[in-house]
């Protein structure tokens, strides 16, 4: 069946192009050739328009007084909740925490659970495929109160060293905290397979979505996880809003991350309590208009569909990796084995810093990548330090991949 | 970037100008972007209140590289004082005044480093 879905639909970029504003604008007298989107993705019209028409037309505070616009701005914003609950197929809209991005999300779990929950001796395992936003906020934790973060390693090949997974697990691992798609080398990994061994000791899963949840077709209830945390700027949302999915229970029991308004529920000047989920974990006047904004950049992708997003993708990345595997002087990380992989290529030119491969690329109007990648421990791991890096959307083309190794070519011969 | 110019840049980023160190330099100071992991360090030696000789090592991308290559040229013999009123713009203009503002920070790198070491007169690890 899922077969015969894959067949019958196709996904035409040059047509979606037409949808993103930024595409008719030139680069250094160029046409954009956009291959930046694990930084973040560019945004199409309706989510544009949603923006516009939200501060011409509905602006207010929500939660505050009973007229109209008030009224519409609340419903937009919760409305917004619901979108992003069944895009993931959480079991209800209050499972959803609207926050700034992916780092914030995560901040939030550290502050509001775990700096309640953890004690000395206390264990949570990362990977090394982290992206800093998810090892940073956990050493905060470390430092404050003596717990220990194990880490699994990554192969050659770029994938997790499963096998090391079930040796780093314990009654005293609290929490499991993994990337799901590495921003690095494309690589997702086995969510599911690494919930279900977390949750044979007991411990919490968080899943960071940042970079799958564009690409794919998520189901929190699948995977099992307690918590999954994403960044809206990277699925056509606008910047500035991010969300945390949790289980209620969960989230009941939480404190607070920020204290002050709309988050409580009755104040005195002796003791607040707290306001119902989500508002508890949304202090002060939110960003109502990223919310509604993400809303509809939800409302798209669901169009255009998640199993055609990501087929398109995958035939850029195998396209592009045999296109860059016949020149001996472009190394590419990771890509070794046939596991399943986002768009995302991270690679170096030999002889050629990736910033200046990054900086002529852009003179011809091409957009990449070049640096850490915000995952210095795996870049070390895998002796890269830094690298360029070409990630896809749905929006590009095998054309694009054709100029963009055409211009590689050339800058490889500038250097000779 | 023309062609003329990157020439020039790329002639100096392949065979760098006054490389290596000053095994008895009076100053010498070293400075990287951590963004990016370039990192330049400069040897100095004064004499007569000029800056009597500068070799410059480091790593980084042709534009660092190259900017700190064409400084040193651009220096060597000058009086101390004439090196500290060295704008960033005289820098851009060696450069042939058409690099990109992205690319600033790189080619900047070089002249920061040259000041540091002459106003903090740091020693380099």
């Amino acid at each position: 069946m899922e077969k015969l879905i894959k067949s019958a639909t196709v996904l035409d970029p040059h047509l979606i192009k037409n949808d993103f504003p930024v595409f008719k604008r030139r680069v250094n007298g160029k046409p954009l050739i956009y291959l930046d989107n694990a930084a973040t993705s560019q945004k199409p019209e309706s989510v544009i328009n949603s923006i516009d028409n939200y501060y011409r037309n509905h602006n207010s505070n929500i939660h505050r007084g009973v007229h109209t616009l008030s009224y519409e701005s609340t419903v937009m914003y919760e409305e917004a909740h619901k979108k992003v609950a069944e895009f993931i197929g959480a079991e209800d809209w209050r499972n959803i925490i609207f926050t700034r991005n992916a780092t914030e999300s995560i901040n939030l779990l550290a502050y509001g659970w775990g700096l309640h929950n953890l004690k000395e001796g206390d264990e949570i395992l990362i990977t090394i495929m982290e992206h800093h936003s998810n090892i940073v906020p956990w050493q905060m934790l470390r430092d404050l109160k003596g717990i220990k973060i194990n880490v699994l390693g990554v192969d050659e090949k770029g994938n997790l060293k499963l096998d090391d997974l079930p040796g780093l697990l314990s009654e005293r691992t609290k929490l499991v905290s993994v990337i799901h798609a590495s921003n690095v080398l494309g690589t997702v990994n086995p969510v599911k397979y690494i919930t279900q061994e977390a949750k044979k000791v007991g411990a919490l899963v968080l899943i960071d979505a940042a970079q799958s949840i564009p690409h794919l077709s998520i189901d929190v209830n699948d995977i099992g996880c307690d918590f999954l945390v994403a960044s809206g700027h990277k699925m056509l949302g606008p910047t500035g809003i991010g969300f945390i999915y949790g289980r209620t229970e969960l989230l009941q029991d939480m404190e607070p991350f920020m204290y002050g308004g709309d988050m409580i529920e009755k104040v005195t000047i002796e003791k607040t309590t707290w306001n119902e989920l989500p508002w508890k974990f949304e202090a002060g006047t939110p960003n109502i208009v990223g919310g509604i904004g993400l809303g509809v950049a939800v409302d798209y992708l669901q169009n255009i569909g998640l199993t055609n997003i990501y087929n398109h993708e995958e035939e850029l990345l195998v396209y592009a990796l045999e296109k860059m595997a016949e020149y001996d002087w472009i190394k590419i990380y990771g890509h070794k084995s046939d596991s399943q992989s986002v768009g995302v290529i991270s690679f170096n030119i030999e002889g050629i810093h990736p910033h200046d491969v990054a900086g002529m690329l852009d003179e011809q109007g091409i957009a990449v990548r070049s640096g850490h990648h915000c995952a210095q421990p795996l870049m070390r791991e895998l002796s890269m330090d830094f690298a360029a890096r070409v990630s896809f959307y749905l929006y590009n083309t095998k054309e694009e991949i054709d100029l963009c190794i055409e211009t590689l070519k050339k800058i490889k011969k500038l250097f000779e | 970037m023309e062609s003329d110019n990157l020439e020039f840049i790329l002639d100096h980023f392949k065979n760098p100008r006054n490389y290596g160190t000053i095994e008895d330099a009076d100053f010498s100071y070293e400075e990287g972007i951590p963004s990016c992991g370039d990192v330049i360090r400069l040897d100095l030696r004064i004499k007569n209140n000029k800056l009597d000789d500068i070799k410059f090592s480091g790593t980084g991308c042709a534009i660092s590289q190259a900017s700190v290559s064409i400084l040193t040229e651009s220096v060597e013999g000058m009086e101390v004082s004439k090196v500290l009123s060295f704008t960033d713009n005289d820098m851009l203009e060696a450069l042939g005044g058409q690099v990109s503002p992205i690319r600033f920070k790189c080619a900047l790198l070089g002249l920061t480093v040259l000041k540091k070491a002459l106003i903090e007169k740091k020693s380099a690890p």
